[in-house]
């Protein structure tokens, strides 16, 4: 289980470093959600991975740590609002600019920035 | 009563202040909301001040919340560092939230609630004493500080505002795999129980200690803006409105603090295998940092170009005098740190208020027309000037003396004096280049109409006369700032004083 768990999450942090590394803001952005993803499940084999186990402590033999979980929580909670706003960010800039380059040097107005 | 709860009061002012902004308030909320902001800013200011003089009485507040013991639950921790870092945050507030009110607040909706939010995730990021919660707080900052970033619109804002939503987005996600190694290795998020756990690691778990350690170091590095990380610091700080880049001075500095209190506290000299893993790696970007920076003001041809360039040269001096690891060059680097946020937030706001009076040619080095209030700003610029390039007499040459005269016993005096004097040339250079020609060689003619309201050059004033009074109480401010990194070395009392705390 371990392996097959961490093959998941290393292909997930691939992927997503591939597509962070694209010059367009939509591949970008679903990368960084994709990447989002990854640290999730990563954050939560932190408390080791374990199978029918309570997370209640003294209940039975085996129990699962929940802190993981709650942290995976926040994590999930401060991942959505932030990939959200990076799409509408996204989705502005392309409307405003035209393109969604990431890095394209417009040298019309603002001369030497 | 109220005392006991003195250590969570500034996080929790700016957040219900930034609630009540937030209501409707009628047709015309702006006023009301100013006013909210102005007393939440002050009342922040006084609890900050509370604050520090309770924190030199007991040495440390453990604030437990919720009344859960501390590795268990979340606690707050403020000793003299974060009790100094607050009061810094809460002093530069209240004038840059000043300027503001003068209709910098009407460009984008919503600025003064933001502006609270950020307070109180840079409070926040510098009380807690919980590395998880550290990392809440750096949302809660950098949340607000996207939307304050692209506070006014335009598209080179929303540019550069998705190029530091993106690249933050990436330093989350970093901070979140850090901290997951660490846990997975020491089973602990307390930053004090941490320094206990990563002592005892050895092989295996000990390198992995030490990956976990280092993905951290990027993400303090991309919010200190140190070199390979620095490039979305000069773009975004120059392209926002000016009140927005002087409150932002303080955000480079809640990396630096970061970096300070995870590679003293838990990766510190006491952690035996894991001993300053991160040290040798920030004296060298440190010192790059600082060359970085001064090529980049000798290439600015704008203003706010330039002092954000300024900031990063800044950062690479407080960096590289922090990787030396000493008490003496910290309690040096401390004084440093509160004067460059001062400074570089009053240059900020200056180089917004000669950008408007300026007109056409905004902030832009060239010569231009006069302006309204001419001779006041170049008054301010050479004092802001002094203060920043380290001249005597002013607070930057005190700092800068203090740091040399701290390194010197390090051995380290080569690279380290080299590269500040180095760069101090360049930005003696650089500075007055700027100073001349948007100041003194003036197009004839009749002066530009604008004119400034008299609030926001007195916001400005008030930072300046920061510097002078850094100046004339350099000695009790550089004593303290030494107390506060003789506490931070003593790494043994955060585990007694932290951990013991609990339910009574």
């Amino acid at each position: 289980m371990e392996t097959l768990y961490s093959v998941t999450v290393g292909i997930l942090t691939a992927c997503s470093v591939f597509l962070i590394l694209r010059g367009r803001s939509f591949p970008v952005v679903v990368g960084i959600t994709m990447l989002s993803y990854a640290v999730n499940l990563f954050l939560f084999s932190t408390g080791r991975l374990t199978i029918d186990g309570a997370p209640i402590y003294g209940t039975q033999e085996t129990y699962a740590d929940p802190l993981p979980q709650a942290l995976v929580l926040t994590a999930i909670v401060i991942g959505f609002a932030m990939t959200a706003y990076s799409i509408i960010l996204a989705v502005r800039t392309r409307g405003e600019l035209g393109t969604d380059e990431v890095n394209q040097q417009d040298n019309s107005t603002e001369g030497n920035r | 009563m109220w005392q006991q709860h003195l250590a969570i009061l500034p996080i929790l002012v700016p957040l219900l202040a930034a609630l009540l902004q937030l209501m409707p308030w009628g047709d015309r909320p702006q006023p009301k909301r100013r006013a909210i902001g102005l007393l939440a800013s002050l009342l922040t200011l006084v609890l900050s001040i509370a604050l520090m003089v309770q924190v030199n009485q007991d040495q440390m507040l453990v604030y437990a919340l919720g009344n859960w013991s501390a590795p268990f639950g979340i606690v707050l921790m403020v000793d003299k560092l974060s009790a100094l870092m607050m009061l810094v945050t809460a002093v530069l507030a209240l004038p840059v939230l000043i300027y503001g009110c003068y209709a910098e607040d009407n460009l984008g909706s919503h600025f003064q609630a933001l502006f609270q939010f950020q307070v109180m995730g840079i409070m926040g990021a510098f009380a807690t004493g919980d590395i998880f919660n550290l990392f809440v707080f750096f949302e809660v900052l950098l949340i607000s500080s996207y939307a304050l970033l692209m506070h006014g619109g335009g598209k080179f804002r929303l540019r550069t505002t998705l190029h530091y939503v993106l690249l933050n987005l990436l330093g989350s996600a970093l901070f979140l795999i850090g901290i997951g190694t660490l846990y997975g290795v020491t089973g602990t998020l307390n930053m004090a129980d941490l320094a206990t756990q990563v002592q005892q690691l050895s092989g295996d778990q000990a390198a992995l200690a030490k990956a976990g350690g280092m993905m951290l170091l990027i993400v303090f590095g991309i919010k200190a803006a140190i070199l390979p990380l620095h490039f979305w610091l000069p773009q975004a700080y120059s392209t926002t409105t000016g009140v927005v880049a002087a409150l932002f001075a303080i955000m480079t500095k809640v990396g630096v603090y970061a970096i300070v209190r995870v590679y003293t506290l838990i990766f510190g000299p006491e952690a035996n295998e894991l001993a300053l893993i991160a040290h040798d790696w920030l004296w060298v970007m440190g010192l790059i940092t600082m060359l970085a920076g001064a090529i980049g003001i000798l290439a600015a041809r704008d203003l706010r170009l330039l002092v954000a360039y300024l900031v990063v040269i800044s950062i690479g001096t407080l960096i590289a005098t922090y990787s030396l690891n000493g008490t003496e060059t910290t309690g040096a680097m401390l004084y440093y740190l509160i004067h460059s946020t001062f400074i570089t937030g009053a240059l900020f706001l200056l180089a917004d208020l000669i950008a408007f009076e300026r007109g056409k040619t905004a902030s832009r080095i060239v010569s231009g027309k006069k302006m309204a209030h001419h001779s006041t700003y170049s008054v301010m610029f050479l004092i802001a000037a002094i203060a920043i390039i380290g001249l005597p007499p002013l607070s930057g040459f005190v700092g800068k003396l203090m740091i040399m005269e701290a390194a010197t016993p390090n051995g380290a005096t080569f690279w380290l004096w080299g590269a500040m004097l180095g760069a101090t040339l360049i930005m003696i250079i650089s500075v007055t280049r700027a100073g001349s020609k948007m100041l003194w060689h003036t197009l004839s003619g009749k002066a530009n109409e604008q004119s400034a309201p008299l609030g926001k050059l007195s916001a400005v004033a008030i930072l300046l006369s920061l510097s002078v009074a850094m100046t004339i109480f350099a000695n009790p401010i550089r004593n303290y700032t030494d107390g506060v990194a003789e506490q931070l070395y003593d790494i043994e009392q955060y585990p007694s004083r932290v951990l013991t705390k609990g339910v009574e």
